[in-house]
């Protein structure tokens, strides 16, 4: 399978800290590939430096094209979708608006308007609140409106960023449930960060594990559940 | 009786200039939660321009008029590129000082083309009383209209369009703005050009009735502040009400209670008063937000 | 090589303060200036055709604009508060003085500190209740304050106080005792310059105390500082409240000087000009405030001739750009070409 994402000696940093030591890993295309590590590793770094959010240095290719250090809003007109940390709900605006502006760059109207109900056939409980004010959703809600609001982009990348934080593990369950849907669904690659080693190992092909900015180990999903260490300090058993 | 309808009527035309000069105060407000000093002398230099089209270029008040808001959204729009843009992550003081510089070089600059002395701004609306009534006046009807119908058709920009909902988008949440697509500094730049536009339309009603010189809207601006404070700084249908409350406020009192000598101090008890009794106004926001 | 090692003993000297000898020299030679203006400038014949009455009137203003910017800068500078509306304190001043001469007679020097006490208390109680508004607010309510005076002062139910539109002509005092050997605008100069002395010497150690440490904390670190125990109501309505009575001294001083206060001199760019040379001269910078008045009384007189609106386009043109490069002023880029020129002899 082809490489969807390449990167090669990822260094990203704030100000004069650099928090990201070069990193070095890929993605496949169609393939769900998760980062693992603990707080503070660098996995939200490493995605905002993926869309340019952060100073970045070495390369980064997506889809063919070298990406490092291009704007943010010119990465996600490639189809990169990013899920945020903290969900970057608009709080001000509708859930509906929320929803509408992910597919704000694309031009093809009728499209948007049958993936709007594809979205709303993923997540009903949003179009129970279309009209209500994002803000006041719950925090399940508001992850789900992320997640929708991303696929509006019509992605061909996900970028997930602990899609688990601060969730009831039921509603874990049913967005991870979905996350697979889209993936075997849609064919939208994802890369997904998380603590979660347990759920995101569960779902994704490929892992990588970071700590405090480096990657101190890869492979697949596998080899990683079964590795010692791995069980003893993440998945806990 | 009369002459009391008469004073709310001139009180709604007065409230529809503050409440735009309020709408342009929040646009920029929201989207940068800065406080444009200078939005005052940007209105009174467009309005400048609109006299000097009429009266120089010989146009039409309408084609001047149009002209002039395509001209101020286009100022607007360079100012936030060339001047603010570079400030974007100075100290507040840094931008405070930026925008009396601006309003020091609009003030000056009209005064050193355009002359110190008082001018007579044309009003396109006939003198004759309306339906017979000695108390109505055409500038005061037309005025409300005026306004009225640009608050409807921006209300129908920021709620209908994409673009509209785009530069909430924008001023609300820059970051997700950006994760979407969205150029926020474009947005940005855009709501300024948008908040001089509106404010060379306030400039040019208002001109008519209070003449037009280099420091013509000092005094609205700050009704233009309080409205904006009294309706909530960061909500424009609130800045909208409020600059209507304010203009019918103003001339009743005005007229049977304090006179008009002391507008200006009536305007800084008003601001003060907002700020320290209900620094949210009578309809800020309060954001509900679950984490 | 040998020279370096002469002055290395010298340095702490130097550093336990702004350098002591240099001020009194800057001093003695103000004290001396205007008894040399009269000598030297017809000397330059052709030069510089100004008359020396003339141009010691307008180093009187020069000194009476640094108390005022120097007042603006304790609040600004030094506590981190955005003041846009300094000169209705000027105007208080101004007023104060005027009405105190004009209805009650009182001698002129008296007004100055009675003025410098009415705008203490009036800057603390608008400090009071204002000082709840943080940056933007604030410098909304003062802007709105700066808008509002002139008007206040044409109020016609106290119009026999102020004079309404035509203000207060007051008397130009003479030189005490009978002194015949100076005029009266050299003596105007004196008592500016002795006033400035004794404001300076006393924000320099406002500054240096523990107020003035407050202050600064504040400005810096303003949730540390309330853990620290600062009660931060009474500081910074105190900056305001003292920053006024500077202001206001500066207005007493500036209306005997003109003998003349009328609303239209106190309009808000009388305010934005104190901003401006606050800006020019230097935040937080003592000696700031000296330039900053030579260059709001200068600076219009050079553009004058230009265009009567040119002044004005010039100070927002360099309002703009210090914004963009010079954000420590001229005191600060004096600062850095001294440190440079340290560096230099090292
Ligand atoms: N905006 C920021 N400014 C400075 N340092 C930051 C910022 N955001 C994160 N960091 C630092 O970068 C490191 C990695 O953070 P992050 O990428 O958020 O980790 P993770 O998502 O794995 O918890 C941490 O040490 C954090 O303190
Ligand atoms: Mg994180």
């Amino acid at each position: 399978m082809a490489k969807l994402l390449d990167v090669k000696g990822l260094r990203a940093g704030y100000g004069q800290t650099e928090v990201l030591h070069g990193l070095t890993f890929e993605l496949e295309q169609g393939g769900i590939t998760t980062i693992l590590g603990a707080n503070g590793a660098g996995k939200t770094t490493t995605l905002r430096a993926i869309c340019g959010m952060v100073r970045v240095a070495g390369d980064i290719v997506f889809a063919g094209q070298a990406i490092a250090g291009k704007a943010t809003e010119d990465i996600v007109r490639l189809g990169v979708a990013h899920v945020p940390d903290g969900r970057g709900t608009f709080v001000q605006l509708t859930t509906e608006e929320n929803v509408r502006l992910g597919a704000y760059v694309r031009s093809d109207k009728g499209q948007v308007a049958a993936d709007l109900d594809r979205v709303y056939h993923y997540f009903p409980r949003l179009k129970e609140r279309r009209m209500q004010q994002a803000g006041t959703l719950s925090g399940g809600e508001q992850q789900m409106l992320a997640i929708s609001r991303a696929l509006m982009l019509s992605p061909k990348l996900l970028l997930l960023d602990e899609p688990s934080f601060g969730l009831a593990p039921l509603i874990v369950q049913e967005i991870y449930r979905i996350l697979r849907d889209i993936n075997t669904k849609e064919k939208v690659s994802m890369l997904l960060v998380e603590q979660n080693a347990n759920i995101a190992l569960g779902i994704a092909d490929h892992a990588y594990l970071l700590e405090t900015g480096n990657i101190v180990m890869s492979g697949t999903s596998d080899v990683i559940k079964n590795d010692e260490t791995i069980r003893k300090s993440y998945l806990g058993y | 009786m009369e002459a009391f309808l008469h004073q709310i009527f001139s009180g709604l035309a007065a409230g529809g200039i503050y409440a735009s000069v309020a709408l342009a105060l929040v646009m920029i407000y929201t989207a940068t939660h800065h406080i444009n000093f200078a939005q005052g002398e940007m209105a009174m230099f467009a309005t400048f321009i609109g006299w000097a089209l009429i009266e120089w270029g010989g146009l039409n008040f309408w084609v001047a008029f149009l002209l002039t808001i395509v001209i101020a959204f286009c100022g607007g729009f360079a100012i936030e590129r060339i001047v603010l843009r570079p400030l974007h992550d100075k100290p507040v003081l840094s931008i405070i000082i930026a925008f009396i510089g601006l309003l020091v070089i609009f003030n000056a600059l009209a005064g050193w083309i355009f002359g110190f002395t008082i001018k007579a701004f044309p009003s396109p609306f006939p003198t004759s009383p309306p339906f017979g009534n000695r108390f109505l006046n055409w500038h005061e009807i037309g005025t409300v209209g005026i306004t009225v119908v640009v608050l409807l058709l921006l209300f129908a920009f920021f709620r209908l369009t994409p673009l509209g909902l785009a530069m909430r988008a924008a001023a609300f949440n820059p970051e997700s703005a950006r994760l979407v697509g969205i150029r926020v500094g474009l947005m940005l730049a855009l709501g300024w050009g948008l908040a001089a536009a509106i404010g060379s339309v306030a400039g040019m009603l208002v001109a008519h009735v209070v003449y037009l010189d280099p420091n013509m809207m000092a005094g609205i601006l700050l009704y233009g502040f309080a409205s904006a404070l009294l309706g909530g700084i960061d909500n424009p249908g609130g800045a909208v009400v409020g600059g209507f409350i304010v203009g019918v406020a103003e001339n009743v009192l005005g007229a049977y209670v304090i006179g008009t000598e002391l507008k200006l101090s009536v305007a800084l008890v008003l601001i003060i008063g907002v700020l320290l009794v209900k620094p949210a106004g009578l309809f800020g926001r309060r954001i509900v937000t679950r984490v | 090589m040998t020279t370096s090692e002469a002055t290395a003993p010298a340095a702490p000297v130097a550093k336990k303060g702004p350098n002591a000898i240099g001020i009194t020299i800057f001093v003695l030679l103000l004290f001396a200036l205007p008894l040399l203006l009269p000598v030297v400038l017809p000397l330059l014949g052709g030069i510089i055709t100004l008359k020396p009455n003339f141009m010691i009137f307008q180093l009187t203003l020069v000194i009476i604009y640094a108390i005022a910017i120097l007042g603006l800068n304790i609040v600004t500078g030094y506590n981190g508060q955005f003041s846009l509306g300094h000169g209705a304190f000027y105007a208080i001043g101004a007023y104060t003085a005027a009405i105190l001469m004009d209805k009650l007679d009182c001698p002129y020097w008296l007004t100055i500190p009675i003025s410098g006490v009415v705008c203490l208390v009036v800057g603390f109680l608008f400090g009071l209740p204002a000082l709840r508004l943080q940056g933007h607010y604030l410098a909304l309510a003062t802007f709105a304050l700066a808008l509002a005076v002139p008007q206040l002062l044409k109020y016609n139910h106290i119009e026999w106080l102020t004079g309404g539109v035509q203000g207060i002509v007051i008397i130009k005092p003479d030189p005490p005792f009978g002194i015949k050997a100076i005029n009266a605008d050299q003596w105007l100069y004196y008592l500016a310059l002795v006033v400035a002395c004794i404001m300076f010497w006393l924000a320099i150690n406002l500054i240096r105390g523990r107020l003035g440490r407050a202050m600064i904390a504040i400005r810096d670190h303003p949730i540390a500082a309330e853990v620290m125990g600062i009660n931060l109501t009474v500081v910074k309505s105190m900056a305001f409240g003292i920053s006024a009575a500077y202001t206001g001294v500066a207005g007493a001083l500036g209306a005997i000087a003109i003998a003349f206060v009328a609303p239209d001199s106190f309009t808000i760019f009388l305010s934005i000009s104190f901003l401006v040379g606050l800006v020019i001269g230097g935040l937080a910078s003592i000696s700031g405030a000296i330039y900053g008045g030579i260059f709001i009384q200068f600076i219009p007189n050079v553009a004058d001739a230009i265009s009567k609106a040119a002044p004005w386009a010039i100070y927002g043109l360099f309002l703009i750009a210090a914004v963009y490069v010079m954000p420590t002023g001229a005191a600060g880029l004096i600062k850095q070409w001294q440190a440079k020129r340290r560096a230099a002899k090292q």
